[in-house]
C-alpha cells in the first residue's frame, strides 16, 4: 500500500521534507489489508490531466482509499492521463477488465490553488455517473484524495465514503502514553494528550470537535473533556471515587458517565461541563459502559444478573432491558448508526471476540477470529468496526466489515495501539 | 495568639491520648507536643524537625515498613472475576483494621486493580468492586469512613506483565496505601 511516487515528483520533493516524513514514520499507523470482500467490483482511477503539479499524486491517495475498503479492486490504465471533458476510450478500458472508471482535470486557480474536477464512468453502459468539483491546496491533496474517494464510493455504492474521517486512540510506547488523531487510513497522526499516566476510553462529541475520555493523570479515574483544534480541556466529572466511560448524547450536549460516588459504578449523565450530573439508573452491581442509540436509548454493560451482560435504557432514565443472553461475558455495547444492530465483545471459550447482534432478528454473527478483542467502535457510515485486539504480544487496532469479510489492521512499528474511536462524518 | 497556639495541640493530644488503649501508641502525645514547640519557638532556622503528615508518630510508620510485621503486607489477591475477600486474607484485613481504629488520622487508599483480561471499562468497575470489599470489610472492623477512600486502576496498572496465569493472578489485587504513599 505504499504510495507510488514518480521519479520525476520525488526530485521535486525538497530533501528535508523526505527526511522529515521518514522520521515520523515509526510514529505512523501502517494499515495491511488481511481480508477482503468476496465480490469485488472492478474499477479503475485513471491518472489525472494536470495532477504532475501536485507534490504528490492525489489519484494514488483514492485508489489506495479505495481498494482498503475492501469492496474494490483497482485496475490500473497505465500512466497516461485522461481528463476530466475528454472522450473515454470504453474499449481500451473494457479491456483491461474495468467495470467504473474515475477520470478527472487538475487546473491552477489562481492564489497558488488548484481547481479539480472529477467525473466517474459506468463503462458497460458508457455513461458519466456524476461528477464533483473542489477547489484545493496543493499541500492538502491527501484530503482532497479522501474526499474524492468518498464521491466515488458513494455513486458505486449507495452509502456515503468515511475516508474523510478521522480515528482517536491511545498509543502506548514504554511508559509514555499518547491520546492521538490520525486520518483513518492512518496517516498524518497527531498527539492531543500526553501522559506518564494511562489514558483510556476517547469519544468522540457528535461534531467532531472534542475529544471525551478517562485519564488518571491525578492518580484516579477522572473524566476530561478535551476541545481538538485549541487543546482546552475541562474536566467533566472527578467525584470522589472513580470516573470513566464517558458516552455523549446524541445532540452533543451531556455526558454519559460511571461514578461510584454512591458506591458502586453506576450511571450517571452530566453536562460537558460538568454541572448538572443526574443519575441514570440504579443497580446492586456494576453499570458501565454506556453508549447512545440514535434513537436515544442508551445500551450498556451491567453484571446485576450475575454476569456481565448488555442492557439497555432510555436516555433519559428508567427501568432496564436486558439485550444479550447467550454466554457469560458479553461488554463494551456500541449501537450502529442506524440503530438496528449492536456491536460487542463476547467471550467464547476464553477468546474475546467482536460480535454482531442483529436487534431485530436477534440472529448474532462472531465477526473476527483473534482473541484478545477489546472497544469495538462503528465507522459513522455502519460499514465497518475498528477495535483493538493483540497479534504477536502487541497491541493493533483492526477493523472488519460489518459482514465479517473485508479486514484490515493497523499498527505501529514500535509500541501498543489501542482504545480506538471512529470519529464522526466532517461537517463541510 | 499564644494560647491558640497552645490550645489546639494540647486538644489533638488529649483526644489522641483518649482513644488510644491500644499498645505501642505512648508516642503519640509526645509527637504532637514537638510539633507544637518548633512552631512556637520558630527562632532556630537551622533546626529541622521531622513532621510526619496526619500527625502519626514514627512508631506507626515503622510498623507498615517492617517486614515482619503483618502491616507490611498491603495487597489482597481475587479469584477471576470476582470481589470475594478469601479467608487466607482475614487477618491481614483485620490487623490493618486495628491499626486504621488505632490511629484515627491515618487515611488509606484502597487501588483496586484487575487482571488484563476483558474489557478495560468493565475491569475498571471490578477493580473498583475489589476496592469496595476492602473498604466495607474494614469498615464493618470499625474503621471510620472518612479514613477510607477506595478507586480503581482497572487493568492499567500490572504488577506483572507476563501473559500468564499466575501474572494475573497477582495482578487481580487490592492494594491498601497509606497517607505519605500515594
Amino acid at each position: 500500500m505504499n504510495l507510488r511516487i514518480p521519479p520525476l515528483l520525488r526530485r521535486a520533493v525538497p530533501a528535508g521534507l523526505l527526511a522529515l516524513a521518514s522520521a515520523a514514520a515509526h510514529a505512523q499507523l501502517a494499515i495491511e489489508i488481511t481480508g477482503a470482500g468476496a465480490n469485488r467490483m472492478p474499477v479503475a482511477v485513471a491518472t489525472f490531466e494536470g495532477e504532475n503539479a501536485l507534490p504528490r499524486a492525489v489519484t494514488d491517495v483514492v485508489r489506495a482509499d479505495l481498494e482498503r475498503s475492501g469492496l474494490f479492486k483497482m485496475v490500473e490504465l497505465g500512466p497516461s492521463p485522461m481528463g476530466a471533458d475528454a472522450p473515454v476510450d470504453f474499449g481500451r478500458v473494457r479491456s483491461r477488465g474495468a467495470d467504473a472508471v474515475a477520470v478527472g482535470t487538475v487546473s491552477p486557480s489562481g492564489a497558488g490553488r488548484y481547481q479539480i474536477q472529477v467525473r466517474l464512468h459506468d463503462t458497460p453502459k458508457q455513461v458519466s455517473l456524476g461528477s464533483q468539483a473542489m477547489v484545493m491546496a496543493p499541500q492538502h491533496y491527501r484530503a482532497t484524495g479522501h474526499r474524492i474517494a468518498d464521491f466515488i464510493y458513494e455513486k458505486l455504492t449507495g452509502e456515503p465514503g468515511v475516508f474523510s474521517t478521522r480515528i482517536a486512540y491511545v498509543l502506548k510506547s514504554g511508559s509514555r502514553y499518547e491520546l492521538q488523531i490520525a486520518d483513518a487510513d492512518g496517516s498524518n497522526a497527531q498527539t492531543a494528550l500526553a501522559s506518564k499516566e494511562p489514558i483510556i476510553s476517547p469519544a468522540w462529541s457528535p461534531d467532531g470537535s472534542r475529544l471525551a475520555y478517562v485519564s488518571f493523570e491525578a492518580k484516579k479515574p477522572v473524566v476530561y473533556v478535551h476541545s481538538i483544534a485549541t487543546g482546552q480541556r475541562n474536566v467533566a466529572a472527578n467525584f470522589k471515587g472513580s470516573n470513566s466511560a464517558p458516552a455523549w448524547s446524541p445532540d452533543g450536549r451531556r455526558l454519559a458517565v460511571v461514578l461510584t460516588k454512591d458506591g458502586q459504578s453506576q450511571l450517571y449523565s452530566v453536562n460537558a461541563d460538568g454541572s448538572g450530573v443526574q443519575r441514570l439508573a440504579s443497580s446492586s452491581g456494576i453499570d458501565t459502559e454506556p453508549a447512545w442509540s440514535p434513537d436515544g436509548m442508551i445500551y450498556f454493560t451491567s453484571d446485576r444478573g450475575g454476569s456481565p451482560q448488555i442492557y439497555r435504557v432510555p436516555g433519559s432514565g428508567g427501568d432496564a432491558q436486558r439485550v444479550t443472553f447467550e454466554g457469560s461475558y458479553n461488554v463494551s455495547p456500541r449501537p450502529s448508526p442506524d440503530g438496528k444492530s449492536l456491536v460487542y465483545v463476547s467471550r467464547n471459550g476464553g477468546r474475546f471476540q467482536v460480535t454482531m447482534l442483529d436487534l431485530a432478528s436477534r440472529q448474532t454473527q462472531i465477526l473476527t477470529d483473534s482473541s484478545k478483542d477489546e472497544s469495538p467502535s462503528f465507522a459513522p457510515n455502519g460499514r465497518m468496526v475498528l477495535y483493538a485486539t493483540e497479534v504477536g504480544g502487541r497491541g493493533v487496532l483492526a477493523a472488519v466489515s460489518s459482514d465479517g469479510r473485508v479486514k484490515q489492521r493497523l499498527s505501529v512499528q514500535s509500541g501498543d495501539v489501542r482504545e480506538p474511536a471512529w470519529g464522526p462524518q466532517p461537517r463541510n | 495568639m499564644k494560647l491558640v497556639r497552645f490550645t489546639l495541640p494540647l486538644i489533638a493530644a488529649s483526644v489522641l491520648a483518649a482513644c488510644s488503649s491500644a499498645p505501642g501508641l505512648d508516642g503519640q502525645g509526645a509527637a504532637v507536643e514537638d510539633r507544637s514547640g518548633a512552631a512556637s519557638s520558630g527562632v532556630d532556622s537551622s533546626r529541622v524537625t521531622t513532621v510526619t503528615a496526619d500527625g502519626v508518630g514514627g512508631a506507626g510508620i515503622a510498623a507498615l515498613k517492617d517486614p515482619k510485621n503483618i502491616l507490611s503486607k498491603r495487597s489482597v489477591l481475587f479469584d477471576y472475576d470476582s470481589y470475594v475477600i478469601k479467608d487466607q486474607y482475614r487477618p491481614l484485613v483485620e490487623a490493618h483494621a486495628k491499626f486504621l481504629v488505632a490511629n484515627p488520622t491515618m487515611k488509606m487508599l484502597i487501588q483496586g486493580n484487575t487482571d488484563e483480561r476483558g474489557s478495560r471499562e468493565y475491569n475498571l468497575a471490578l477493580g473498583q468492586k475489589r476496592a469496595d470489599a476492602v473498604k466495607k470489610a474494614l469498615g464493618l472492623l470499625g474503621v471510620a469512613e472518612g479514613q477510607l477512600e477506595s478507586v480503581s486502576l482497572g487493568e492499567e496498572k500490572p504488577s506483572c506483565n507476563d501473559a500468564t496465569e499466575a501474572c494475573w493472578a497477582a495482578n487481580r489485587r487490592g492494594d491498601m496505601l497509606y497517607s505519605g504513599e500515594f
